[in-house]
């Protein structure tokens, strides 16, 4: 029994037991790791004792490291961030000048303005939102309806769908790149051409075996008796999957929300060969095909620009980005 | 009395069976929207990857079966030799800094008490720009002029470096980038699971009289030992389809020193329009990784038994 306790309280790293998001996963996690835990020995501790922490060597060696680690991280991540947004406010003479100036000697938001006109920043960021939200559209509709038939109505061959689903998971992007460009671009018995359509984009992005194994994951864990309960009521299993799957899966659907718009947004090598039109192209494939053409001012306007919506929806979803961060790192 | 219960019996098996049947094309329903992408934009690309290098591919006529020419062709090329060396490189480069520096960041992180959240937030920043904007943002911070690095190195006294336009920093210079944008993901992970542990393993081993570092050793380590060794094999698999920072940094140059395999590849069916080659490249990156895929699943299934 013993033996089993300690095996438990190393289930949290394992990828098959880990539920992060599940709807009864944190009650069910924490009551199995400890169970005979009190209240007072709650407070988590890490590698160094609390008791270290409390004598001035202890203390010393504490508020340097966090001194040094405060300025590090500042110094590496945010000071980059800092210099592409004063460089985009600096003149063509100042932003070439030997040695650069930390503060630019003006702010002249003009930049911003030029880079957005002369870049058609407006259309890229338009067409940049409908792949997103297109793509986030049809990865709702099609892997929640899919997720749900496989997990509660458990079609014939149902397991060999979703072993088939989640074989993809296996195969790395990069190296069916070429023959999912062929195929957009000639689609096999209906003969379609799909460059240049959000299509290529959309449905794509739908065929995502993750999102399935997260979301099948999720519904194997809401209780038989809920839905029983509601097919003898008569419901039918549209009605079923809308009004009492949903309500209860809204963690994972956030999830799976953020994931598949984070994935358009971030996506380069996808949209830059399947949307070679300029004025169909994402924002990031638009920056970058006009770069060589651009004063280094207005492209720092441009980047900062693109980045933005990323930096905003991150600071907004933090919570939800960091969850599905965990669950997506351990997928199978 | 009998007929009556065996025709009803029938009657409910038929209904049973009709209840199946409807229960299926139900679910059917419910899945043809993904089946339908998943059979367009992964099943038919994951088998057409193998046609095509075995094909010919013009887009007048079908497709010309050629064996094994296209492989020929790319093997024979000057770029197909440092294509793969330096696919080998940067995952090797990208390991030693991408995968050891966030354990100890996320360590380190774990340790403090005060500003975790805003360390938390400033680490993952970069994760979410699109990695195009980080990548330009650096080809600016490279550039031998007026360029952020030079200046700094300027400013030690360090003689400047030629970045991306020197066959020995190019790559280099590749793998900076690449680290950068991609650190907070291990550091986040690696911290979740750090909060896994149960601090009173780590009381035991002191109590033991273990110091530190035994205690990440002997304590740390074995308890995150799963996700180090999950987390090896996904970055392994991730960076060698390394693209993006090529393509926009140094297009495989200077003399070849950062032309990958996948860019290789995106160059010969774009640049030189032989999709054949491009399909026998992806073929040979695929099994390369599918390797690396096979031990990760071998080590999932592993620790689920």
């Amino acid at each position: 029994m013993s033996n089993r306790t300690a095996e438990a309280s190393g289930a949290d790293v394992r990828p098959d037991r880990r539920a992060p998001v599940g709807p009864y996963a944190p009650a069910r996690r924490s009551g199995r790791r400890r169970p005979g835990r009190t209240g007072e020995r709650r407070e988590v501790r890490g590698l160094v004792s609390p008791h270290t922490l409390t004598t001035t060597r202890g203390r010393i060696v504490y508020w340097t490291v966090l001194v040094t680690v405060v300025v590090g991280f500042t110094a590496i991540f945010v000071f980059p961030l800092y210099w592409m947004v004063t460089s985009a406010l600096k003149s063509p003479e100042e932003i070439a000048q030997i040695p650069p100036s930390l503060f630019p000697e003006k702010i002249d938001f003009g930049v911003y303005k030029e880079a957005w006109d002369q870049l058609d920043l407006g259309l890229f960021l338009r067409n940049t939102v409908v792949y997103a939200g297109g793509a986030w559209l049809f990865t709702l509709a099609f892997d929640v309806s899919a997720a749900y038939a496989l997990s509660k109505l458990r079609p014939v061959l149902g397991k060999a769908v979703l072993a088939m689903m989640l074989s993809t998971l296996m195969i790395p992007p990069m190296v069916i790149l070429l023959p999912a460009y062929l195929t957009v671009k000639d689609l096999p018995i209906l003969g379609w051409n799909l460059l240049n359509t959000p299509w290529a984009i959309w449905l794509p992005a739908a065929a995502n075996g993750f999102f399935i194994f997260l979301l099948k994951r999720f519904f194997d864990s809401i209780p038989r008796e809920l839905i029983e309960a509601a097919e003898m009521d008569g419901a039918t299993p549209a009605r079923i999957l809308w009004s009492i799957v949903l309500p209860v899966s809204r963690p994972i659907l956030g999830v799976v929300s953020i994931l598949s718009v984070v994935n358009v947004w971030k996506d380069f090598v996808w949209p830059l060969l399947v949307q070679p039109d300029t004025d169909k192209m994402p924002i990031s494939v638009g920056i970058s095909s006009l770069s060589a053409q651009m004063p280094q001012n207005v492209l720092m306007a441009a980047l900062v620009i693109a980045s933005v919506p990323a930096i905003v929806v991150f600071l907004f979803f933090q919570r939800s980005i960091m969850a599905g961060l965990t669950a997506g790192s351990l997928k199978g | 009395m009998t007929t009556i219960t065996v025709r009803g019996s029938r009657r409910r098996g038929r209904e049973a069976m009709g209840r199946a049947v409807r229960r299926n094309l139900t679910a059917y329903g419910f899945l043809c929207g993904a089946l339908i992408c998943f059979a367009f934009f992964s099943w038919y690309p994951m088998i057409r990857e193998f046609l095509l290098s075995f094909q010919k591919t013009n887009f007048v006529g079908p497709p010309e079966w050629v064996g094994l020419d296209n492989f020929r062709t790319v093997m024979e090329d000057s770029a197909f030799g440092p294509a793969w060396v330096n696919t080998a490189m940067f995952t090797l480069l990208a390991l030693v800094a991408g995968y050891a520096v966030p354990f100890v960041i996320a360590l380190v992180l774990n340790e403090l008490r005060h500003a975790k959240a805003y360390l938390r937030i400033v680490v993952y920043l970069p994760v979410m720009l699109p990695p195009a904007v980080a990548v330009l943002l650096f080809k600016w911070f490279y550039d031998p002029g007026p360029g952020l690095f030079n200046q700094i190195l300027d400013l030690v006294h360090l003689p400047a470096l030629s970045w991306l336009d020197s066959t020995t920093t190019a790559l280099i210079s590749l793998v900076i980038v690449s680290t950068w944008m991609n650190l907070g993901t291990g550091t986040l992970i690696y911290l979740a699971a750090l909060q896994s542990i149960p601090g009173e393993l780590y009381e035991a081993a002191e109590l033991d009289g273990a110091g530190l570092l035994r205690r990440v050793w002997h304590v740390t380590i074995p308890q995150t030992r799963l996700i180090l060794l999950v987390m090896l094999l996904l970055q392994i698999v991730a960076t060698m389809q390394v693209f993006i920072e090529p393509y926009l940094l140094t297009g495989g140059g200077p003399e070849n020193a950062t032309v990958t395999v996948a860019y290789l590849m995106y160059q010969y069916a774009f640049s030189f329009g032989n999709f054949g080659g491009g399909g026998a490249l992806g073929l040979m990156l695929m099994i390369v990784l599918m390797v690396f895929s096979a031990v990760y699943l071998r080590v999932s299934r592993d620790d689920k038994n």
